[in-house]
């Protein structure tokens, strides 16, 4: 693909908690439908969004008492799909967790395809993407 | 010529810095520079007409594309033809078109 591109994205934000995580999924997709290459470096919190151990719960607030009734979407999942998505399109996301921020916070069980790294990665991913887009938390 | 990409998640009711992101961008477009500023999130909420429509449509003015994320219009409830004179609405692919083509990004 003549026009393929590598873009970089850092995320900060644990999952459940705000739309930036939302909004970076978003991209991701939109990229990976595009067959580029994408980089995702997670810092801080947003280590915990492929984080393996997310579950399912039962709502029945929204009138869903059992699991299966509320399908409650879990972001392991998408990034999941992610991954699955970019390969489908010739692409790839390599999807780096930094592994400090990992120890403290015990999320040392990801879905398939994350790895752990360091804040050195990320400059690597930067140094080595057409463009990198640092979505902070605050 | 690069230009920029000026990313503003956050409205003006809860955040007083978003004000100096506006004025970085129409800065930015007065310095010659191909500014746009994407609106997303609650971003997007002075985009509708409210006390601070103006600033952003002073934005516009001043050179800047002024696009809105059409999910989180739709999300709040925000039609695309009450959107403000300069801004419009457009879907989040612009962000990746542009972070493609090198244009410098910044997220707030």
């Amino acid at each position: 693909m003549a026009d393929k591109k590598t873009l970089t994205f850092a995320l900060m934000d644990a999952p459940f908690e705000t739309a930036r995580t939302t909004t970076a999924l978003r991209l991701i997709d939109i990229a990976a439908r595009r067959g580029y290459d994408i980089n995702v470096f997670a810092y801080e919190g947003a280590v915990f969004v492929p984080f393996a151990l997310q579950k399912q719960h039962a709502n029945p607030i929204h009138g869903h008492p059992e699991v299966e009734e509320e399908d409650h979407p879990l972001p392991r999942e998408w990034v999941s799909a992610l991954i699955a998505e970019a390969e489908k399109n010739g692409g790839k996301i390599d999807w780096v967790n930094c592994g400090l921020c990992v120890d403290e916070r015990g999320a040392g069980e990801s879905v398939e395809g994350v790895r752990r790294g360091t804040p050195g990665d990320f400059w690597e991913m930067a140094s080595a993407s057409d463009n990198t887009l640092v979505i902070a938390t605050k | 010529m690069v230009g920029y990409l000026l990313i503003e998640s956050r409205d003006p009711f809860d955040w007083n810095d978003v004000s100096q992101f506006y004025d970085l961008a129409a800065n930015l477009a007065k310095s010659g520079n191909q500014v746009t500023l994407f609106l997303v999130q609650n971003g997007v909420l002075p985009a509708r007409k409210c006390v601070h429509s103006e600033a952003l449509s002073a934005v516009a003015r001043a050179g800047v594309d002024v696009l809105a994320d059409e999910f989180s219009l739709d999300e709040r409830g925000i039609a695309i033809g009450a959107l403000v004179t300069g801004v419009s609405a457009a879907a989040l692919d612009v962000v990746v078109d542009q972070l493609a083509e090198g244009r410098k990004a910044m997220w707030h």
